[in-house]
């Protein structure tokens, strides 16, 4: 595997900003000396090294190439390993873990659905399964997760996939390296509609509709975007997008501040139990098996405590797997539906997890895949999430797409919990993905980005 | 006619708005009527067979509340805790912001109520801070202190500060000029004045900037609990909101002024504690 998209961070001749693909003058002329074979450990070190240099520099990338030319990358190397752990940095999970350093963790989680494998993990003994005392603690929205995540007040935290990019980027946050090593759920959301707008499927009817997203860097916001985007609907100006903390969704449909919202359930459930709305279309009918959440942590809480980390990550991924097989659901709806976790009806969740629900138009719908939980991390989905954040000018200038989304969706992690754990795991950290017919080709992210008629900016 | 005292008929008053007002209340939720019969699995789904969401009457709310009352101390988790625990962690949250407020605010309006040169000074400061929503300074709060706990103390503490603040400072500074002039004349220390004579002056404005301060501390403790979670009455409400269970949330809202009203009430007999008559 060529390793364009991660040059060595000490050297004064790489631009840490290019992915692979990258056409531009300054790569044509470098690639040449710098394309090598690397295993994927080797591949892993450097994602991580480079993470830690581009940090150091302030993610100014002219500013560490003189630097590195002046003093040698050597020196710089010996510099820079006596004051960070390079090599704790590097193996993010042991290959033999010891017991928790820290048994007593705290979790955040906002109380969705999504969340189910983080929250289950309590009451079902995952946790102590794997000789962790974790405490889930429910949080009111995504800024306040973020937040309490970045203060340390949470160990790990219940996140959207978007989320860790952005923070590791400093985008809506401050910069700060975070890893996922492992996605919750995929499918599960839905494109709810008041039902007055029972009329009104056809999306080129939606100019002037006020629609709820759960947070700014969600598979929600760009999945909504994409959607009405294919429809000819310019996100950004033919509809208004409005931030509300999926709890609070269902109140502010009923109060009619929503025309509808792309949210978590089991709030889309809950509009049509309570009936106020209906089930528009599932997001897995944008994209069959997109990820939505994910467990999340800061990098330090990997180096600086490996072993708890490492049995996190197991509690997780277990839990995730316990959950991705129906016939637990029933029994999964019933352990997180008490206050103390989702405090929603034990129905409304069964139907969002069983995939037999009212559709809100008189329809019993049986969709057993309404929501799945997949713990792989897929870079590939990353590379994705990047793109729509530089669609959607979240993100601007050059974009290492590759070279971000291997630093924090930590795939290689995933892979040998799951096969430590007697699962099958995904050969490659990346695939293509079928988005509402069109075809996402991850070693072309730019490109993919400029072939979109609606982006902000035009 | 005046066979009763005011007092007395006042309370009648108060008791026949009470009971017409929860009589109206009553009758004005219509039951819902419950489909009993056979369902089919699409109206069981959609929670046919069970009660709605809706404003409950006032008599689901007094069992709601006899259940909460009669367990106020449960602790199921850490996101599920009794009323008791709940408003516990609130009022623990607004004494310790607004004893640190007035530990502030009480010597610093005194400095200001007795110098006008502090006065004109400090008095731009005042004028831009007073007026800030205290919850405008969560974000920045919780980015900085990092804690979630300590800032809602924070916020607590910035928007307790400010009417006793003020208050100190006016009451200092009306202090009648002959007393303190008496007190020179009897030759005593600047401190001397400061704790015999000009304290016990202006100690009921004082108290009175202490009681608004305890009121609006208790305002704003419901809405940020609401923005940080975890514990607390405001915690509780949001939790519920979630739910859409307004039985809860209608029962908390009577438990935050039955609370807020003992507050203010102990800041009341405190008032006439100090009181004087020139």
């Amino acid at each position: 595997m060529t390793v364009k998209s991660l040059g060595n961070p000490f050297s004064k001749d790489t631009d840490l900003r290019h992915g692979q693909g990258c056409s531009c003058n300054t790569c044509q002329a470098t690639t040449a000396s710098n394309t090598v074979q690397m295993s994927s450990d080797d591949m892993l070190e450097q994602a991580v090294e480079s993470a830690i240099v581009r940090s150091v520099f302030g993610h100014s990338d002219i500013g560490r190439r003189s630097f590195m030319g002046m003093v040698g990358g050597t020196t710089a190397a010996a510099a820079l390993a006596s004051v960070f752990p390079l090599a704790a940095a590097k193996a993010a999970i042991l290959d033999n873990l010891g017991t928790p350093e820290k048994p007593d963790l705290n979790i955040g989680f906002v109380p969705i659905t999504c969340a189910t494998p983080i929250i289950m993990a309590e009451p079902l003994g995952f946790y102590s399964r794997y000789g962790l005392n974790a405490k889930v603690i429910k949080t009111a929205g995504w800024a306040v997760a973020r937040d309490k995540s970045l203060s340390g007040e949470y160990d790990a935290s219940h996140m959207l996939t978007p989320m860790p990019l952005a923070m590791t980027l400093g985008a809506g946050s401050i910069a700060e390296p975070y890893i996922m090593p492992a996605v919750e759920n995929i499918n599960g959301q839905a494109i709810v509609l008041a039902n007055e707008h029972l009329d009104k499927r056809d999306p080129k009817q939606w100019k002037g509709f006020t629609f709820g997203v759960p947070f700014e860097y969600s598979m929600h916001n760009f999945l909504l975007r994409y959607y009405v985007a294919e429809f000819g609907l310019d996100p950004d100006v033919d509809i208004q997008i409005r931030v509300v903390p999926p709890p609070e969704m269902v109140a502010n449909l009923r109060a009619g501040n929503l025309d509808g919202y792309l949210s978590p359930d089991p709030f889309n459930q809950r509009a049509v139990y309570e009936g106020i709305g209906f089930i528009h279309i599932l997001t897995k009918e944008i994209w069959e098996g997109h990820p939505c959440c994910a467990f999340a942590a800061p990098l330090s809480f990997a180096t600086e405590l490996p072993n708890t980390y490492g049995a996190l990550l197991k509690s997780i991924i277990d839990a995730t797997q316990y959950a991705s097989n129906p016939d637990n659901r029933s029994e999964i709806s019933a352990a997180i539906a008490p206050t103390n976790y989702l405090n929603q009806p034990v129905t409304v969740i069964e139907q969002v997890l069983t995939g037999t629900y009212a559709d809100g138009l008189g329809e019993v719908q049986r969709v057993p895949d309404r929501i799945d939980f997949d713990p792989f991390p897929w870079q590939s989905m990353g590379v994705w999430i990047l793109t729509q954040m530089k669609r959607w000018g979240y993100i601007e200038g050059d974009v290492d797409y590759k070279g971000v989304a291997e630093q924090v969706y930590l795939a290689s992690d995933a892979r040998k919990v799951m096969t430590d754990l007697g699962y099958d795991a995904p050969a490659e950290n990346y695939k293509s993905h079928m988005i509402m017919g069109k075809s996402f080709d991850y070693n072309e992210p730019e490109a993919y980005v400029d072939s979109f008629a609606i982006k902000a900016g035009d | 006619m005046d066979l009763l005292s005011e007092n007395k008929r006042a309370a009648i008053w108060s008791i026949a708005l009470l009971v017409v007002g929860l009589l109206v209340w009553e009758f004005s939720i219509t039951a819902q009527t419950l489909n009993t019969g056979e369902l089919t699995e699409y109206e069981l789904l959609t929670g046919a067979g069970t009660a709605k969401a809706g404003v409950p009457p006032p008599s689901e709310v007094l069992v709601k509340a006899w259940q909460e009352l009669s367990n106020p101390f449960y602790d199921a988790g850490p996101n599920d805790k009794g009323i008791g625990i709940q408003i516990g962690y609130s009022i623990y949250r607004v004494l310790t912001g607004y004893f640190l407020a007035a530990i502030i605010a009480i010597p610093l309006g005194f400095l200001i109520g007795m110098s006008s040169l502090a006065y004109k000074a400090l008095n731009p400061f005042i004028q831009v801070l007073r007026p800030i929503s205290p919850l405008a300074w969560m974000p920045l709060a919780l980015f900085i202190i990092q804690d979630s706990e300590a800032s809602a103390i924070f916020v607590i503490f910035i928007c307790s500060i400010w009417p006793m603040l003020l208050n100190t400072a006016f009451g200092v500074a009306g202090v009648r000029e002959d007393w303190v002039n008496v007190a020179r004349t009897h030759e005593l220390g600047a401190f001397k004045t400061a704790f015999t004579v000009v304290l016990p002056a202006a100690a009921p404005t004082i108290v009175t900037g202490m009681r608004i301060s305890i009121g609006i501390a208790w305002l704003v403790i419901v809405a940020a609990e609401m923005l940080v979670g975890g514990t607390g009455i405001g915690y509780y409400v949001w939790n519920e909101w979630n739910n859409l269970d307004l039985t809860s949330v209608i029962f908390s809202i009577l438990m935050i002024g039955v609370v807020g009203m003992l507050l203010d009430a102990a800041f009341g007999l405190l008032q006439r504690r100090v009181a004087y008559t020139e």
